[in-house]
C-alpha cells in the first residue's frame, strides 16, 4: 500500500518539479537578455510584422548552425519593436521603416544608441491582366486609381473600361507600405476589393481583364507567366522601371523600402553573431527565398 | 440502499454539469463580448458605428460605420436561401416521398458528404470555379461578388435543409396522406396540398436554422465575395460581411484600440442576429410540438 503511494506521489512530483525547473529556466533567460551581450546564448528579436516570417527563418536555420543558442522572434509592429528596444525588454528591433526623430531623441534621453543595419530589401510590384494594353504608370497614376480618383482605365492611356482595384486586406503591412508610398497616406477607395492572400489576388488578376493589385515582387516574379508586371515612374519625366533585385537595390524602382535590424551599440557576442549570420550569404539566400531582396 | 441513492446523485449531478456547460459558455461569450466591445460606446461613441464607412486602417481618419458590413452579410443571407429553399425542399420532398429505397441509400450519404466538405475547400472551389464562371456566364467585370457568396453559402447550408425538412415530412403520419389519395387525389397533390403543409412548421424550422448558418459563416465568403466595404443592393457587387471583416482584421489589430472595440462591436450584432433567428427557430418547433 505504501509503495503505491509513493509511486503515485513520484508520478505527481516530477512533473511539478520539471514545471518548475522549465520556468526558472525561462525566467532566467529573460533576465539575460538586455544584459551582458558577451554571456547570453539567448537572443530576443521584436518587431515588424511584415519581417517576422524572415526573421523567424533566419532564426531557425541560425540556430541550427549554432547549437546552444536560443532566439526568439515576437512580431507587434515596427513601432512596437523600436519601443522594445528604447526599454531595454529585446536585444534586436526587426523594423521595416526608419527609427523616426522623435523615438532618436527618446533612444539618447534613455542613454541607447540605435546602430541601423540594412539587412533585406522590399519592393510591391504592381500588376495587371496580361491582356491589359497598359504596360508602364506614375507613381501619381497607381495613387489616382487606388484613392478611386481615376475609375476607368481611359485615365491611364487603357481602354474606356472600368478598373478593378484589388487590394490586400488592411491588416496586412504591404497594405500599409502601399498605402503610405503610392497613395501618399490618402485612404484606398471604398470599392477596392480587399483580398485575404496574395494568392487570391494573382488569381484574381489573372483571369480578370481589367484588375489592377499589387504583391510582393516575390510573389510576382514567381507568377509571370500569369499576370504583366507593371512598369513603374517615379514622376512624368523619369524612366519607366520594371521591379526586379537589381532596381530595387539599386534604389531605381520607386516602391521599394529597405528592411532593418537595429541593436544597441555595437553588436557583440551572440547578437553579432545572428546580424553577421542575416548579412552573410546564407543568411541573404533565405532573403531571396523569403520573397525579399537581398541587400548583397 | 443508501450508496446507490447516493451514486445516482453524484451521476445526475455530473450529467447536470454537463448539460449546462452550453449555457454557461454563452453566458461566458455574452459577457466577454459585452465586455471589450462596451468602451466603444463611450469613446469614440456608439454614433460611429453608424455612418456608411468602414476605413479602420487610415492616415487620414479611421471610420468604423458597420452598416456597409450589416446590409453586405444581409445581401448574401438573402440571396443564399433565395437559393437554398426551394433545391432544399425540392430535395427532402423528393428523398422522403418519391425516391426508391435505393435512390434514398445512394443520395442520404451524399448529402452528408457535402455537409461535412471544410468551408475553405468550398471556399478555394468557389474562387478557382464559381468565380470565373460567373463572370463568363454574366458578363461581369470580376466574378467577386455577392452572387458568388451567395452560392457557395447556399451549397453549406442545403444539407442542413435537407436533413431537418425532411425528418418533418417523414414524420407527417400516414394517416393524413392516406385520407388525401383515397379521396382521389393524385399523388403530386397530395405531397403539395397535403404533405408539406402538415410538415411546414419543420420545414420552416430547418430553413431558419440553414440561415443560422449561413449568417456565421466566414471562409469561403471571405475568398470569393471581394470584401469591398460598400453599401449595394446587386448581387454582381462586391460586398464585405461581418464574418470576413472580424477574421480578416482581428489577427493584426492592436489589442484595445477603437478597431479591436469595434470589431467585438460587429460580434456582438452579430451574435445578436444568429441568437435571434436561432430563437424564432426554436419557437416555431416548439409551437407545433417538435422541439
Amino acid at each position: 500500500m505504501a509503495g503505491k503511494i509513493g509511486k503515485r506521489a513520484k508520478q505527481i512530483v516530477i512533473p511539478i518539479v520539471m514545471a518548475f525547473a522549465a520556468l526558472t529556466a525561462i525566467s532566467g533567460c529573460a533576465k539575460q537578455s538586455g544584459q551582458d551581450q558577451d554571456e547570453q546564448r539567448y537572443v530576443t528579436i521584436k518587431g515588424s510584422d511584415t519581417m517576422v516570417h524572415l526573421v523567424s527563418n533566419w532564426a531557425e536555420s541560425f540556430m541550427q548552425q549554432n547549437p546552444g543558442t536560443e532566439v526568439s522572434v515576437t512580431g507587434g509592429g515596427s513601432g512596437t519593436g523600436i519601443a522594445a528596444l528604447l526599454n531595454g525588454t529585446t536585444d534586436i528591433c526587426a523594423a521595416s521603416r526608419e527609427i523616426r526623430d522623435k523615438e532618436s531623441k527618446l533612444a539618447v534621453q534613455k542613454g541607447i544608441q540605435p546602430n541601423e543595419i540594412v539587412v533585406a530589401r522590399d519592393g510591391i510590384a504592381v500588376v495587371v491582366n496580361p491582356d491589359n494594353p497598359v504596360s508602364e504608370l506614375t507613381v501619381e497614376q497607381l495613387g489616382n486609381i487606388f484613392t478611386g480618383e481615376s475609375r476607368r482605365w481611359s485615365a491611364v492611356g487603357g481602354p474606356d473600361e472600368e478598373i478593378i482595384v484589388l487590394s490586400r486586406e488592411s491588416s496586412s503591412g504591404t497594405y500599409v507600405f502601399f498605402q503610405e508610398k503610392v497613395l501618399k497616406r490618402q485612404d484606398f477607395m471604398q470599392g477596392a476589393k480587399l483580398l485575404p492572400a496574395t494568392s487570391a489576388i494573382i488569381q484574381a488578376v489573372s483571369t480578370d481583364r481589367l484588375a489592377i493589385g499589387y504583391v510582393g515582387l516575390g510573389y510576382a516574379a514567381g507568377a509571370e507567366d500569369r499576370v504583366k508586371i507593371i512598369a513603374v515612374k517615379a514622376d512624368d519625366p523619369s524612366p519607366a522601371v520594371v521591379p526586379s533585385a537589381e532596381t530595387i537595390r539599386s534604389g531605381q524602382y520607386p516602391i521599394a523600402r529597405p528592411l532593418y535590424l537595429y541593436v544597441n551599440g555595437q553588436p557583440r557576442g551572440t547578437v553579432k553573431q545572428f546580424v553577421d549570420f542575416c548579412l552573410s550569404g546564407d543568411g541573404q539566400e533565405i532573403v531571396e527565398q523569403t520573397g525579399y531582396v537581398a541587400v548583397r | 440502499m443508501m450508496e446507490i441513492a447516493w451514486k445516482e446523485k453524484a451521476v445526475k449531478l455530473m450529467l447536470l454539469g454537463a448539460a449546462s456547460t452550453s449555457i454557461l459558455i454563452v453566458a461566458a461569450i455574452f459577457v466577454f463580448l459585452g465586455k471589450e466591445a462596451g468602451p466603444f460606446a463611450v469613446e469614440p461613441g456608439l454614433r460611429e458605428l453608424l455612418s456608411t464607412r468602414w476605413m479602420p486602417v487610415s492616415f487620414q481618419k479611421e471610420s468604423f460605420g458597420i452598416l456597409p458590413l450589416v446590409t453586405g452579410s444581409l445581401l448574401v443571407t438573402v440571396l443564399a436561401m433565395l437559393l437554398t429553399i426551394p433545391f432544399g425542399i425540392g430535395a427532402s420532398v423528393y428523398i422522403s416521398e418519391l425516391a426508391k429505397p435505393l435512390e434514398r441509400e445512394i443520395l442520404k450519404p451524399f448529402i452528408e458528404i457535402l455537409a461535412g466538405i471544410p468551408s475553405v475547400v468550398i471556399g478555394f472551389f468557389g474562387l478557382v470555379v464559381l468565380v470565373p464562371l460567373l463572370k463568363a456566364c454574366f458578363g461581369l467585370s470580376s466574378g467577386l461578388t455577392a452572387l458568388a457568396g451567395a452560392v457557395l453559402l447556399a451549397l453549406m447550408a442545403i444539407p442542413t435543409v435537407i436533413s431537418i425538412s425532411e425528418d418533418a415530412i417523414r414524420s407527417v403520419p400516414t394517416s393524413y396522406k392516406a385520407a388525401s389519395l383515397a379521396l382521389g387525389a393524385s399523388k403530386m397533390q397530395t405531397i403539395w396540398k397535403v404533405t408539406v403543409p402538415a410538415a411546414l412548421p419543420g420545414i420552416i424550422a430547418a430553413v431558419m436554422l440553414g440561415t443560422g448558418r449561413v449568417i456565421g459563416e466566414t471562409m469561403a465568403v471571405m475568398m470569393v465575395t471581394g470584401n469591398a466595404a460598400v453599401i449595394t443592393a446587386s448581387p454582381f457587387d462586391s460586398v464585405r460581411t461581418m464574418t470576413a471583416t472580424i477574421a480578416a482584421e482581428m489577427g493584426e489589430v492592436a489589442f484595445g484600440s477603437d478597431h479591436y472595440r469595434a470589431l467585438f462591436c460587429v460580434g456582438v450584432v452579430l451574435l445578436l442576429a444568429t441568437f435571434g433567428i436561432n430563437m424564432v427557430a426554436q419557437r416555431v418547433l416548439k409551437k407545433h410540438g417538435m422541439g
